[in-house]
């Protein structure tokens, strides 16, 4: 049995290929998550253990719960000093700080840090050019910087720091061990001590941290301890060695959740190539019928059958699984050299390895996967009747009714775990909701089908070939829902992401003509490596005094605690001048001025906290001790400052930073918001990170960053379109092989070459398209499913992406020409008399 | 030269050698022969005679080694897969063993699949009359899966004659037909060339079938060594059963 299952495998490659093809592609882009993961995690241990090479023994700030830590004295540093065993000890200065360009623009990564320091000499920076810095306007720049920026010994570079734009003389450039540019990709620069206490932490004498290096014969640890006992408990002292740790894992982290989704996204395109499987050996067993019904005959049990086929899977999985796993080490070693040299990161990689998680979960999921694919056709393989199999290859139309009633069943338990998910806000529940319901959905295909396609088809079938073409992919329903289910899944996230990102669009739209009675917003760019930029309150009193000017508010924000809850905050400039503006109606309360002691919020806020107009409220800014508010008004329910304390102008004082993140602008009757924009855009002309905008401007800018979470995703998603494309091929080329003789007789009464070809593509495109009209829908009811349970957090609007759909229409139409080119040149290219003769 | 007035198709000193060098089959060596108009020939021989390869390479399904085939006007020898395409679909008519109707379609589509291929308009009176002289009339909107094998013979007949070709070409087509049935499709073959004035070739090893043929032509090892007209099935079986004997000559052909 083993040997007639092997050589039955050897005889069709074709198919081997075509159905091994689709697990490959799953198991790569897993086993390419993980080696890009590992290879990542390895490169930020290396880079923190090397940034982290000279230091014994580090020396911080306690961290306490919602506070902003109390910097380093430089008393602290004597005493560390004085501690025996201590070689020597350095008060390290550290802050943001962003050099604008020779362009005007600030300089920007795409995720390492930007900072500034106090130039010490004797960490591992090496001099590579002039000198250290002397005087209070000279700098000298990290090499990347340098060379990022286009910068040498003797410009000027004008710097962002916690003060607005400063203009520096560059005296020097430094390198590290080996003339590298930077540890990981970052931009960095070095002041004079006194500098870089001012600019970088707002103080004098102050210290982000104190290094310390052991002398002979200490311990690290044992250095830890003696610094430790000398400073008492106000200080947190680690060893270089646990310093490093704690930052790659941090780092690491994050990459944790980055393998997830990409995870997330393999697991999508293995769940369609489960699809192709089970539609590839249903066919492929359909068509070896007769060879199973001819080992029956001769006394082959039904078991043996069954692991006949199952034999066949563990086969194909194998190699798809080696196969894969081969790719995806080369594409995460791909991946990560494409991260760590184009993503501006410059990151020094670690040896590709391959971790024995992307070994375990490729065969893991390459072998499962295909087996559970192949049960199923196995099964029904062994209940045929050997005579009846051999008598002649007819598979009536099984009746679907069972499939149908399953689907509808599986949907609705989808349906509702996707309800429940919501409900309870469970990120596992609403995707596994979805998986299910999209399983629901693909059972009730084979129903669809029929009526969908003749409709679909119609369009197509003007001429003789397409009307065979069309009824050729009603022929055999599952086989065309199983095709077109896998392509739907793919469509339909896409249009269900789409549908969501549209009506949040919608929803910011609405609420900028709606609720927003402001012309000008003044706001800083999102950074990635700290909060948004912000502007001086000064600046925010010119911009009241400037010509045109009606009114004009804005606020500094931070996070507080109310016990261990943490809440967005917004010290309010204005309050009179943001109820007009924002157009806040009172539910309790009169909305005026906030005394020093009084806060107000949203009416859900108040519900949820239990809080009326009159209630005490215990806060921890970041700065200074707890301190009692007094609940002044609260709102009616309103879309802007959603779920956001109002503070007191003063209590931005003990914010992190008192510094106006978001201003808004209301101009006088009759004058041009323009006009008025071009007078207060010279005011920012030291704040590069901050522009002032009119209202569409600036709902632009806030949506188009779901542009690229939509392009993110359809890259992602890609993959498992790419898949269902497989998919397309594979079904049609079987399909070719088991209509060989209906094709010769075509070929025989005189159907030319491109007919033939023409009628190969019109199936394709008909499945296709079924395909994505099916995930449009499906894409729509999830979408539309999402909206409304997100209503509250602010997505008001239903929006739907006509325009992304209908192009998901032509792409689908294109796929299915694209995948028909081989099938139909295989078709084309048959030999008549061979063809008619086939069996 | 051309196929003359009177001629529907011919064979001008076919040769057909499957592989080469030492492998080599000679399938047909030096075949000639005229296929007169609206005349119902046979060709009859053994296994392996060439009789299917002859009929394959009139119908340019095949192409000659050597020789030249002409159906009608048209030189078939040095055709393009195009233009033997375009032949076969408008002046070859196939009927099979196997039927090879195609599933998807209703009798009468299938019926009139040829004119549909080309894209050209039914002549729905003589579509009537086929139907009519086929016996298909109320079976036409049924899928050939409702139909007998006997009945889907029948619009295999009726897709043969409807584009009106040149010659339809018979290969075995009561081969998988029980009597009763078989004898329905030859009596309307005959039918169709002594009343419709249609040219038919068939391949056939069963001498029953050959006595409907107004010609017989016997194939042995790729010659042709003997012709009847309208002969009875006896004389038939009795010319095959010479054929078989190994002493038969070839010289013995009448007019090669």
């Amino acid at each position: 049995m083993l040997k007639a299952t092997i050589k039955s495998l050897l005889s069709r490659k074709l198919r081997l290929v075509l159905s091994a093809l689709a697990v490959v592609l799953g198991v790569m882009f897993v086993s390419g998550s993980f080696v890009l993961t590992d290879t990542l995690q390895r490169s930020f241990t290396d880079l923190f253990s090397s940034a982290y090479a000279d230091v014994d023994v580090s020396v911080s700030p306690k961290q306490e719960k919602g506070k902003q830590p109390e910097p380093l004295t430089a008393q602290a540093v004597e005493d560390v000093k004085s501690v025996p065993g201590v070689a020597s000890a350095v008060g390290n200065v550290q802050g943001s700080a962003r050099a604008i360009g020779k362009n005007g623009k600030v300089i920007t990564t795409s995720g390492a840090p930007r900072f500034g320091a106090n130039w010490t000499g004797n960490g591992q920076e090496k001099i590579r050019d002039g000198r250290a810095p002397q005087a209070d306007d000279e700098v000298i720049l990290g090499a990347y910087l340098a060379t990022t920026g286009g910068f040498k010994v003797g410009d000027e570079v004008s710097v962002l720091t916690l003060e607005p734009k400063k203009t520096f003389k560059v005296t020097g450039v430094y390198d590290y061990a080996g003339g590298r540019e930077s540890l990981g990709g970052e931009l960095s620069m070095a002041f004079t001590e006194p500098v870089a206490q001012q600019l970088l932490l707002g103080q004098k004498d102050a210290y982000s941290s104190i290094t310390a290096t052991a002398a002979q014969g200490t311990s690290d640890e044992a250095l830890r301890d003696a610094v430790a006992a000398k400073l008492g408990s106000a200080y947190d002292v680690k060893t270089g060695e646990t310093l490093a740790k704690e930052q790659a894992d941090q780092i690491n982290e994050g990459l944790k959740f980055f393998n997830y989704v990409l995870l997330g996204f393999a697991g999508i395109a293995l769940f369609v190539g489960v699809f192709i499987i089970l539609n590839t050996f249903s066919i492929i067993v359909a068509q070896r019928t007769r060879e199973l019904a001819l080992l029956r005959s001769m006394g082959a049990s039904r078991g043996q059958v069954i692991s006949s086929v199952v034999l066949e899977a563990l086969v194909i999985g194998l190699i798809a699984s080696v196969v894969g796993l081969g790719a995806g080490v080369g594409v995460g070693a791909l991946l990560a050299t494409i991260f760590s040299s184009f993503g501006g990161t410059n990151l020094e990689l670690a040896g590709i390895g391959v971790p024995m998680t992307a070994v375990i979960s490729s065969f893991a999921v390459g072998m499962i996967v295909t087996v559970v694919a192949a049960v199923m056709p196995a099964l029904r393989a062994s209940r045929i009747a050997p005579v009846a199999a051999m008598r002649e290859a007819a598979t009536p139309d099984r009746p679907l009714t069972k499939i149908t009633v399953t689907g509808a069943l599986v949907l609705a338990a989808g349906g509702t775990a996707l309800g429940l998910g919501f409900a309870q806000a469970s990120l596992p529940l609403i995707f596994g909701g979805i998986l299910v319901a999209l399983v629901g959905v693909a059972l009730l295909t084979p129903v669809l089908a029929k009526p969908m396609v003749s409709l679909i088809g119609r369009l197509l079938s003007w001429s003789m070939p397409g009307l065979l073409g069309r009824r050729n992919s009603s022929r055999n329903p599952r086989r065309t829902a199983i095709t077109a289910a896998a392509l739907m899944v793919g469509i339909s996230l896409i249009t269900g992401v789409s549908v969501v990102l549209t009506s949040a669009t919608k929803s910011i739209e609405k609420l900028a003509s709606g609720q927003l009675r402001t012309d000008l917003i003044i706001s800083g760019e999102g950074q990635f490596d700290g909060q948004p930029a912000t502007f001086q309150r000064e600046v925010l009193t010119q911009v009241e005094k400037t010509d045109g000017v009606s009114a004009a508010f804005g606020w500094a924000s931070d996070g507080v605690l109310q016990g261990d809850d943490r809440m967005f905050a917004a010290a309010v400039t204005d309050v009179p001048a943001m109820k007009s503006m924002f157009a806040l109606q009172p539910k309790d309360g009169e909305i005026a001025p906030l005394r020093d002691d009084q806060i107000a919020l949203p009416e859900d806020l108040a519900t949820e906290k239990g809080w009326s107009v009159g209630s005490t409220v215990t806060l921890q800014l970041a700065k200074g001790e707890p301190r009692t508010f007094t609940v002044a008004f609260v709102w009616l329910k309103s879309q802007v400052l959603q779920g956001a304390l109002v503070l007191p102008e003063s209590a931005a004082s003990s914010f992190r930073s008192n510094q106006i993140g978001q201003a808004f602008v209301q101009v006088d009757q009759g004058v041009a918001a323009a006009d008025v924009q071009k007078r207060v855009e010279p005011l920012f002309a030291d704040n590069p990170e901050i522009t002032v905008q009119d209202r569409s401007a600036f709902v632009k800018q806030t949506t188009s960053q779901f542009d690229t979470v939509l392009l993110m995703i359809q890259i992602l998603l890609a993959l498992a379109i790419l898949i269902a494309v497989l998919g397309v091929i594979n079904t049609l080329a079987l399909s070719v092989i088991e209509r060989t003789r209906e094709l010769g007789l075509l070929r025989a009464i005189g159907m030319r070459r491109a007919q033939v070809m023409r009628m190969i593509t019109v199936e394709s495109v008909v499945i296709s398209v079924f395909g994505a009209v099916l995930g449009l829908l499906v894409g729509l009811a999830l979408g539309v499913a999402t909206v409304q349970a997100l209503k509250d957090q602010g997505i008001s609007e239903i929006g739907f992406p006509w325009a992304t759909m209908v192009q998901y229409l032509v792409v689908a139409a294109v796929v299915g020409v694209v995948a028909a080119i081989l099938p139909a040149i295989r078709a084309a290219r048959l030999n008549v008399l061979d063809a008619i003769a086939y069996e | 030269m051309s196929a003359s007035d009177g001629v529907a198709a011919r064979a001008v000193d076919v040769w057909k050698t499957y592989g080469s060098g030492d492998a080599a089959v000679t399938a047909l060596a030096g075949v000639s022969v005229d296929l007169e108009k609206s005349r119902f020939t046979a060709i009859m021989g053994p296994s392996g005679s060439g009789k299917s390869t002859l009929m394959h390479c009139l119908a340019g399904l095949d192409d000659v080694t050597r020789g030249e085939v002409w159906v009608g006007d048209t030189k078939v020898t040095g055709l393009k897969d195009r233009g033997l395409t375009d032949l076969r679909r408008d002046k070859v008519g196939f009927i099979f063993q196997q039927f090879n109707l195609l599933p998807t379609l209703t009798a009468e589509e299938n019926i009139t699949l040829p004119l549909s291929i080309g894209g050209k308009k039914v002549d729905r009176e003589w579509f009537d009359v086929v139907i009519e002289t086929v016996g298909l009339r109320d079976r036409l909107s049924h899928r050939p899966t409702q139909l007998s094998g006997g009945q889907q013979q029948r619009v295999a007949c009726a897709r043969a004659l409807v584009s009106r070709p040149e010659v339809v070409f018979a290969d075995e087509p009561t081969g998988n037909l029980d009597s009763q049935s078989g004898a329905e499709v030859l009596a309307f073959l005959r039918k169709s060339a002594h009343e419709f004035g249609q040219t038919i070739v068939m391949v056939t090893h069963d001498p029953n079938a050959a006595s409907y043929a107004d010609r017989v032509i016997f194939l042995k090892d790729g010659h042709i060594v003997r012709e009847l007209l309208s002969p009875t099935a006896d004389e038939v079986l009795d010319t095959m059963k010479h054929l078989d004997a190994p002493d038969f000559e070839h010289s013995a052909v009448p007019g090669a």
